[in-house]
């Protein structure tokens, strides 16, 4: 029997995916799915909401965050200090407590991304050996839907088979992999990179043709490998990238590199703005934005798209896969360091980091980000993303929403960072604000695209009725960080920020096609060089709670 | 929850379990195969003799599931009493899981949650010092696989592995024939440091027996010298119990090493100084990696302590010593840890959940325990099970129980059950006190 | 006459076996219930295996009999135990603000109390 009928009435309706830009519309609901208004005009909503004067948009989608697994959950550890100062989550009548700080654990993680209006959230870098433990987090983070990468980059079995050239050995091991994991995409971080850092004192590639040794391969080979591998296996989002020489001066141009050498396929090039730095390697003081060069390339280029990784002032925590990453921030800033690396798989690096405005590499990396939205023309194509936590908490997305829509306050908040800024970037000349259907599509609309989730982003029929309404008000920050209802799969989970409704969201990923002939020789791979037994490595649908195989598109690409 | 039965055959009738998971201690070895005749586990291929002991002796239990003042109850009578102890307790602990499943685990901290009591577990007296050492100064570490396959140096410290994990030489840290160190056993040089010449010693190339409780200077005698800081010989050997030069030969093979590991027990947790001992050795290591690379393992006891660690983090954001008496997680070690909240006798009502705290606590706090209301929950009967209001016999993870638990390295795996028991798992048992504490709490409904 | 050690709590493979055969089998029982004193303090106090000593912590004290440890596994002035109730006794409450009682290194005085 259908559910009840649930109509959100008069609302100015905000769908740029089907060209609804601020109508005035009713949007009807059921099963958890937005339906088409009925035809026949005696059918009556069994619930009605009356969204009259107010903005409706499809749920937010976070497409790249750090939520669940070991890296999440040792900064939780790690970091009890900011959580004594932090505000206090507590338990309710209907609701878990929790804790904040740049790291919130996973129910408040649940609750503060719906309470902003987000209703699904993919982690980043999971190591496909602690895929298990990202999904039992995921099974404690209610409210949202979520997936999550794998993280590829410096798999030892890719490496080889890329060294050995036999792309169609890549092709059914990342298949394998991806569904193993119960995973939503692929995820390179510092391709090559966490290998080398592996094997010697301070390790790194330097640029994409480094060799790594053992493997003998470089990350320009390894990249466009697994871009290849990914395409031709019609993964939902092909390729997710951190490029090498993350954070340096002058790494803009090994950047520039990556994006050439995907070579036409597709790939998203994520936290660009952490990968946009000019000036000497060994000279911080020529540290300067190069987001002109690159947006350039990007507005010119189809196959590639970004998220920002906004840096926003104060303190979080730095977390990557790029464990050299890890080394250097901790030496610079006389941190506590953890790193961890994983056998034939990924690295790890944490550190608590603060981001000061009084700071010439800060307020450029502040400065960067903004450019970075400013000036890549086609908004489908540049998607909002703090990093979360590594340029600040999701929870600072209102606040770039009010930067991006509100030149006046820009230039106010401009003017209090260090002037350097002003002419090592270009952030002081540019007069574009954005507009609500442009922020809708950069917060939800285009992350929705990019992800090849066809049933979310927007509010056509057939969509998940994963639905934020909005009072409208002259501060963007204050309209969205405190949503008036927030709706999850036909719910109303959220009013006015409290939680009411906390149910569990569910998890959304990839099941490819591969040849299983491969089994046997990753088995024995396993036995070789791995501490866990093959049998035991796949993770199964056991700890799947609600879940969501999205398709993959016949191979093309 | 991990259900994983697909892997079992028979042979001569009888039923074959292969690549099964042993919880006994922090290595989880999960290639063990079982031959299972009907509720007994005859054989346990490739287990050690602590995973024969732990396979072979966990039969049917034939005593009541449930004790309610030493008297056999119904589970729901069980349940019943347990909520009411818990619901009505003005200041509840919830200590022990570090036996049983991550599933368990979380269903716990909820309890913990609904009632706001303390969640802490025996990480506070296994590494919670190394715990608080890491919050201080933070970890340089890796997965056992990659000891296994790079590893050429390892240093055990304040652990005797053959006895207290008895197949990580072979399985992960001296043996194994790695990807960087083909021959294996002759590709590693392997030093224990120890205030005994324990059994782990035979396994050693170097020993080094320092002074009782001189841990921290004999660390610290190691950073100094990663540093080129000159030291005094005398002092240095009157401290630590060991030559200046034997020590500098040291440093000098650490540096030499291209991926050195150091693997610590609770030599350091347990002794004067404690999570400052720990904390020294996590900086040693962190220094090093400005020589080469190196990597730092505490040698977690419990099957599954690691994944205690992981759930209480996850939900709470501490890792253990976690109070919620005020509505929202707080986190003190010396306050909210469980020896201590028990020897000042401070909590009302508990429950002790796969541990043996009547065994393992001082005396005071054992003499609090016993006078307060508590819930035990144990596969066998000990002296918790024995003085508590409430006893559940429950099924034994990882042979009667599926689900997951985290090695000693954070690596989570999955648990194939041999048979069967009567008896009710922790998690049935917790979901069921759950459900009624939230009814007797008023609270409305929970994802 | 009593004189001073320091005491090792600590785990042993029997120790080990036992809590999965059950903390009340003999097993578990005497192996927890022994203390380990190196050969030449034994032979130096006089102590043959099976004498019984008293043992006293600043918390506690127990009567324990003795057995010479193997080889040299112990120095001089160490003394071992399997964890268990008795080394229980012999641990204070307090944790010093880490939440670990002091369980290992603990100073006792021992005292031979059978012939």
């Amino acid at each position: 029997m259908a559910d009840s009928l649930f109509k959100i009435a008069g609302g100015t309706v905000y769908d740029p995916a089907n060209g609804i830009d601020g109508q005035v519309r009713d949007l009807w609901i059921q099963d958890g799915k937005i339906v088409a208004a009925p035809t026949d005009p005696n059918v009556r909503a069994d619930k009605t909401l009356d969204a009259a004067g107010m903005v409706v948009m499809p749920g937010g989608i976070d497409m790249h965050c750090h939520i669940a697994g070991p890296k999440v959950n040792m900064a939780r550890k790690m970091r009890p200090e900011e959580k004594r100062v932090a505000p206090k989550v507590s338990r309710t009548a209907n609701t878990h407590s929790g804790t904040l700080g740049s790291v919130p654990s996973t129910f408040a993680t649940g609750y503060k991304y719906a309470g902003m209006g987000y209703t699904t959230a993919f982690d980043a870098a999971i190591p496909p050996l602690a895929a298990r433990h990202a999904h039992e987090e995921f099974d404690d983070t209610p409210c949202i839907d979520k997936g999550f990468y794998v993280l590829v980059g410096n798999n030892h079995y890719i490496m080889r088979a890329i060294q050995q050239n036999e792309p169609q050995r890549l092709k059914a091991f990342l298949g394998w992999l991806l569904g193993s994991a119960k995973a939503y995409a692929p995820k390179m971080v510092n391709p090559g990179g966490v290998e080398v850092w592996k094997q010697q004192q301070a390790g790194n590639v330097s640029d994409l043709d480094t060799c790594v040794e053992h493997f003998d391969v470089t990350p320009r080979q390894i990249i466009r490998g697994i871009a290849e591998a990914a395409g031709e296996l019609g993964l939902p989002h092909p390729v997710h990238i951190h490029a090498n020489n993350l954070g340096l001066p002058g790494n803009w141009t090994t950047t520039l590199e990556t994006m050439k050498a995907l070579e036409g396929h597709g790939g998203h090039l994520t936290h660009i703005q952490f990968h946009s730095y000019g000036g000497g390697p060994d000279d911080q003081d020529t540290f300067n934005s190069k987001v002109v060069p690159l947006a350039d390339y990007v507005n010119s280029h189809q196959n590639i798209t970004v998220d920002v990784g906004q840096v926003l002032f104060g303190e979080t925590t730095s977390m990557t896969g790029d464990s050299p990453l890890g080394y250097y921030l901790s030496n610079v800033y006389k941190t506590k360091w953890f790193s961890a690396d994983t056998e034939m798989e990924s690295g790890c690096g944490i550190a608590p980091i603060e981001y000061k405005n009084k700071s010439l590499i800060h307020s450029l990396q502040w400065a960067i980000g903004l450019e970075w939205y400013l000036l890549v023309q086609d908004p489908w194509r540049v998607v909002m993303s703090t990093d979360h936590p590594n340029g600040g908490s999701f929870l600072a997305y209102p606040q770039i929403i009010r930067l991006l829509m509100d030149r006046t306050w820009r230039r106010d908040v401009l003017k209090t960072v260090n002037p350097q800024v002003l002419k090592r970037s270009t952030l002081g000349d540019l007069d574009r604000e954005y507009s609500l259907n442009e922020i809708c599509i950069i917060t939800r609309a285009g992350p929705a695209r990019l992800l090849g989730l066809s049933h979310k982003g927007h509010l056509g029929p057939g969509a998940d009725a994963d639905v934020t309404i909005y009072t409208p008000n002259d501060n963007v920050e204050t309209m969205f960080e405190l949503p008036r209802h927030v709706i999850k799969a036909g719910r109303i989970i959220v009013e006015q920020g409290e939680v009411r409704d906390p149910v569990d969201g569910k998890t959304l990923h990839v099941a490819p096609d591969y040849d299983s002939d491969v089994e046997p020789d990753i088995a024995d791979w396993f036995e070789k060089y791995y501490s866990i037994r093959f049998r035991n490595y796949p993770v199964s649908d056991a700890y799947l709670g609600d879940h969501e195989t999205v398709a993959c598109r016949q191979g093309t690409d | 929850m991990a259900t994983t039965q697909e892997n079992t055959t028979t042979e001569d009738g009888l039923k074959i379990v292969k690549d099964a998971t042993c919880t006994f201690c922090g290595c989880v070895c999960d290639d063990i195969d079982l031959k299972v005749d009907g509720e007994k586990i005859v054989e346990a291929k490739r287990a050690c003799v602590l995973g024969k002991a732990w396979f072979f002796n966990h039969e049917v239990d034939q005593r009541p599931s449930c004790l309610v003042d030493g008297q056999p109850a119904t589970v729901d009578e069980g349940v019943e009493r347990a909520a009411r102890i818990l619901a009505e307790a003005r200041y509840p602990i919830i200590y022990g899981l570090s036996d049983t499943t991550c599933e368990a685990q979380r269903v716990a901290v909820g309890i913990g949650d609904w009632i706001g009591g303390t969640v802490d577990t025996t990480t506070s007296v296994c590494h919670g010092p190394s715990g608080i050492a890491f919050q201080g100064v933070g970890e340089v570490t890796c997965s056992l696989g990659e000891i296994a396959n790079r590893g050429d140096m390892i240093i055990f410290w304040g652990s005797n592995p053959a006895e207290s994990h008895p197949r990580h030489f072979t399985k992960y840290s001296l043996m194994p024939k790695g990807m960087f160190v083909p021959n294996g056993r002759k590709d590693r040089t392997c030093v224990l440091v120890d205030v005994r010449r324990t059994k782990s010693s035979k396994a050693a190339d170097i020993f080094l027996q320092i002074k009782p409780r001189k841990d921290f200077e004999a660390l610290w005698t190691l950073r100094a010298l990663a540093q080129d800081v000159e030291l005094d010989a005398d002092q240095v050997e009157s401290e630590t119990g060991v030559p200046l030069a034997t020590w500098q030969d040291l440093m000098q093979r650490m540096k030499q090493a291209r991926f050195g590991v150091m693997l610590f027990g609770m030599g350091l947790t347990m002794t004067r100084g404690k999570h400052l001992n720990s904390e020294a050795l996590l900086a040693l290591v962190r220094d090093m990696n400005a020589h080469t690379r190196f990597v730092a393992k505490p040698m977690r006891g419990h099957g599954n302590v690691t994944g205690a660690d992981n759930v209480v983090s996850w939900r709470t954001g501490y890792p253990f010593g976690v109070n919620m008496s005020r509505g929202y997680p707080r986190f003190n070690p010396g306050e909210y840890t469980t020896a201590d909240t028990l020897a000042r006798g401070e909590a009302d009502a508990a429950m002790i959940i796969a541990s043996d705290p009547m065994a393992n606590f001082s005396q005071a706090a054992r003499e609090h325990l016993a006078s307060i209301p508590y819930i035990a929950l144990d596969p066998k009967e000990t002296p918790t099970t024995r003085a508590a209001a409430v006893a559940f016999t429950t099924a034994t993870y990882g042979i009667n129980v599926p689900g997951t638990v985290y090695r000693m390295d954070d690596v989570p795996i999955p648990l194939r059950p041999a048979f069967d028991a009567p008896h009710p798992s922790d998690l049935d048992v917790l979901r069921g006190i759950e459900r009624r504490v939230r009814q007797l709490k008023s609270i409305v409904r929970v994802p | 006459m009593s004189e001073t050690f320091v005491l090792i709590p600590g785990r042993t493979s029997k120790q080990g076996c036992g809590i999965s055969e059950g903390k009340f089998t003999d097993g578990y029982v005497s192996e927890t219930t022994q203390l380990q004193v190196c050969p030449a303090d034994m032979q130096r106090l006089g102590l043959a295996d099976g004498d019984t000593v008293r043992v006293t912590s600043e918390t506690g004290a127990i009567d324990v009999p003795v057995v010479a440890a193997k080889g040299d596994e112990l120095p001089p002035g160490l003394l071992f135990i399997a964890y268990g109730d008795l080394s229980s006794r012999l641990m204070g409450g307090d944790t010093h603000g880490s939440g670990m009682p002091t369980s290992k290194g603990l100073d006792v005085t021992l005292e031979k109390i059978t012939p």
